[in-house]
């Protein structure tokens, strides 16, 4: 136990003073595991993807062609090229274009909206963690209301009086992320304070606040990281069911989860494709963050299955 | 038993409490919420009268005791569509949204449970592999997609269940006509399967990978070794000493994901043309009833904390380390 924890610790050292080593060091670690391996690549060409949708898709994404709709996948055009490689929708717009220009949606959510609930969270464990008392007391309050809404019901709720809008959506999406953070930065927190480095900066002067987010928040980072990864996937999930109940971005702006709605009029024609593939688009995306995460987890501490 | 609930009780009033003010900032959260409640085209006068009407104008302290008081006699206002009271529409479509979360649920114990034993005992073998990549797979699939998949290949091709709709079994037997209930029964079950297995897929492959690993640190305890030493077989071992135990976390994870269900049951309601609370919100959505969808936030709350209570009591009970 003890010898895992000083080598967890030496690593985090490691990753600050040199860099480069430990980068060489994961991305060696990343080609032994064939899945971790296959899904990096995956949410690299995703996101690339989603920054050259422009460039990438072959027709606009919202251009009507009445009369090519619902087209099945592998429709030519008159000159034998291809033109719907996965078909049209109701409306004959591309579903390529659409699935491209719909990464953009998951992708931009998915991130900013961690992003948000991270720093958040972070900051509410970390001060839970290292204060207690009354300000544990408030801060995990709150997080067990949060946790007693089923969450998708809360980001209902807020966007339903709130309006439709990508920022809306991130901001509801972020907010409430926040707990999953706070409760493990919190847990590690109060384990990191015991530890005699803690001890050594107080007896030398230094600030909470430097003791905070100089000296423990780089060793409790793993872990957080860890949940981020996961998270990035249930954000896209739950972006996606937003969307699908009508509650995400404007209606122009193509997402998964609105194709996805978009098809349940087409279920009963058995028009498969239009269901199909942005399905597709989300499971094997979430699939990859998910792998990443479980791979990440094992890399950084395998000790961190505890807080799955 | 009595003192851990009085206990306890404090906890969930609190949180209870927390439910009923974040609804209630909510709707404050947009500016004046009178906006929400009357149409666009709404005079100047119309809008003063609906703001005085609702109670909007008093300072916010007082729209709150009031919203508390009303929640209190069970009054969420009056659904802005459809006219009648909003604690009327969803008694009743709460009925058909229990028998899917129940039945849900079912699915999610009954078929975790051997996924995750039969994981944990040929640990390392490509039965393990096999089982935990479906367990990853279930925990990344959308389960709006995966319903309308099973609607596509299931029902509308090979024809095995019916496609959509609901038989209501829980309807009548609330009202006290058994008879009806009981004969609805086998139907009602069929019109469960696909959308069931929708919501519990998740759930299953996510607590397939926990009681996996609760079964994997049972298994290595001594008090196994011990069975297995006494030359008992590999069944009796499982389901008579480490089952025992390896249920406990079950338990827990069973009250955690309630809530989790529930927000699975909302959308594949949709998908399943299911007339409860889920096909509900989705509708007060499309209208913008907030009264509507703010009542059925709030009842389904209520409901998952009063659920969360349950199993720790129930968790108490079977865990004799808690003192009672």
């Amino acid at each position: 136990m003890n010898r895992s924890e000083s080598s967890s610790n030496h690593k985090t050292t490691n990753g600050n003073t040199s860099g480069s080593s430990s980068f060489l060091k994961l991305l060696s670690a990343l080609i032994q595991n064939k899945w971790a391996l296959i899904s990096v690549v995956w949410l690299f060409f995703i996101i690339i993807v989603a920054i050259f949708a422009s460039e990438l898709s072959p027709l606009d994404p919202n251009k009507n062609h009445i009369m090519e709709r619902v087209s099945p996948p592998l429709t030519l055009d008159k000159k034998g090229d291809m033109k719907y490689l996965i078909g049209s929708d109701a409306l004959g717009r591309d579903g390529l274009s659409r699935l491209i220009y719909g990464a953009q949606v998951s992708l931009l959510v998915g991130f900013t909206a961690v992003f948000i609930g991270g720093i958040l969270g972070t900051l509410l464990g970390i001060l839970a963690g290292y204060y207690g008392r009354l300000i544990d007391d408030i801060i995990m309050r709150l997080a067990d209301i949060q946790l007693a809404f089923p969450f998708i019901l809360l980001a209902i709720l807020f966007l339903v009086v709130l309006g439709e809008g990508l920022i809306n959506l991130i901001l509801v999406l972020g907010v409430g992320q926040w707990v999953t953070y706070a409760r493990i930065a919190r847990a590690q927190t109060i384990s990191q304070k015991e530890k005699e480095y803690v001890e050594a900066a107080k007896a030398l002067g230094v600030s909470n606040f430097n003791i905070m987010f100089g000296s423990i928040l780089p060793n409790i980072f793993a872990p957080l990281i860890v949940i981020a990864s996961f998270n990035v996937a249930s954000v896209i999930l739950a972006e996606a069911a937003l969307s699908f109940l009508g509650l995400g971005v404007p209606p122009q702006i193509p997402t998964w989860g609105a194709m996805l709605a978009e098809s349940r009029d087409h279920i009963f024609a058995k028009r498969w494709w239009l269901p199909f593939f942005p399905g597709m688009a989300i499971l094997i995306t979430v699939l990859a963050f998910n792998i990443v995460g479980d791979w990440l987890r094992d890399y950084l501490d395998p000790r961190l299955k505890e807080i799955e | 038993m009595f003192l851990y609930i009085l206990r306890r009780l404090p906890q969930t009033i609190l949180v209870i409490f927390g439910v009923t003010l974040v609804t209630f900032i909510a709707l404050q959260i947009g500016g004046d919420p009178t906006y929400l409640f009357i149409s666009d085209r709404a005079s100047p006068e119309e809008i003063e009268a609906t703001r005085i009407k609702l109670g909007f104008d008093k300072p916010l302290y007082i729209q709150y005791f009031n919203y508390v008081i009303k929640l209190l006699q069970l009054d969420f206002g009056n659904s802005l569509y459809f006219g009648q009271s909003a604690m009327t529409i969803i008694l009743e479509t709460l009925p058909a949204t229990i028998e899917l979360t129940i039945f849900s649920m079912l699915i999610a114990i009954f078929g975790s449970i051997p996924f995750g034993i039969f994981a944990a005992i040929y640990r390392g073998t490509w039965i393990d592999g096999t089982l935990m990549a479906i367990a990853m797979l279930g925990q990344s699939i959308p389960s709006f997609w995966l319903g309308i998949m099973c609607i596509l290949y299931i029902s509308l091709n090979v024809g095995w269940l019916p496609i959509s709709g609901h038989v209501p079994f829980l309807m009548p037997l609330f009202q006290g006509n058994f008879i009806e209930a009981f004969k609805n029964l086998p139907t009602t079950l069929t019109y469960l399967i696909l959308p069931g297995f929708a919501v519990a897929f998740y759930s299953v492959a996510r607590n397939a990978r926990l009681i996996r690993s609760s079964m994997l640190e049972v298994l290595s305890q001594d008090y196994v070794r011990t069975a297995k030493s006494k030359g008992l077989t590999n069944y009796v071992v499982i389901m008579r000493h480490a089952m025992r135990n390896a249920w406990l976390p079950v338990v827990t994870i069973i009250g955690l994901e309630f809530g989790f269900m529930i927000s699975g049951v909302v959308v594949v309601e949709v998908i399943f043309a299911w007339p409860g609370l889920g096909r509900t919100i989705f509708d007060a959505i499309a209208n913008r009833d907030i009264p509507l969808v703010q009542a059925a936030v709030v009842v389904i709350s209520v409901f998952v904390i009063i659920i969360n209570l349950i199993t720790d009591l129930v968790y108490a009970k079977l865990d004799p380390r808690i003192k009672l």
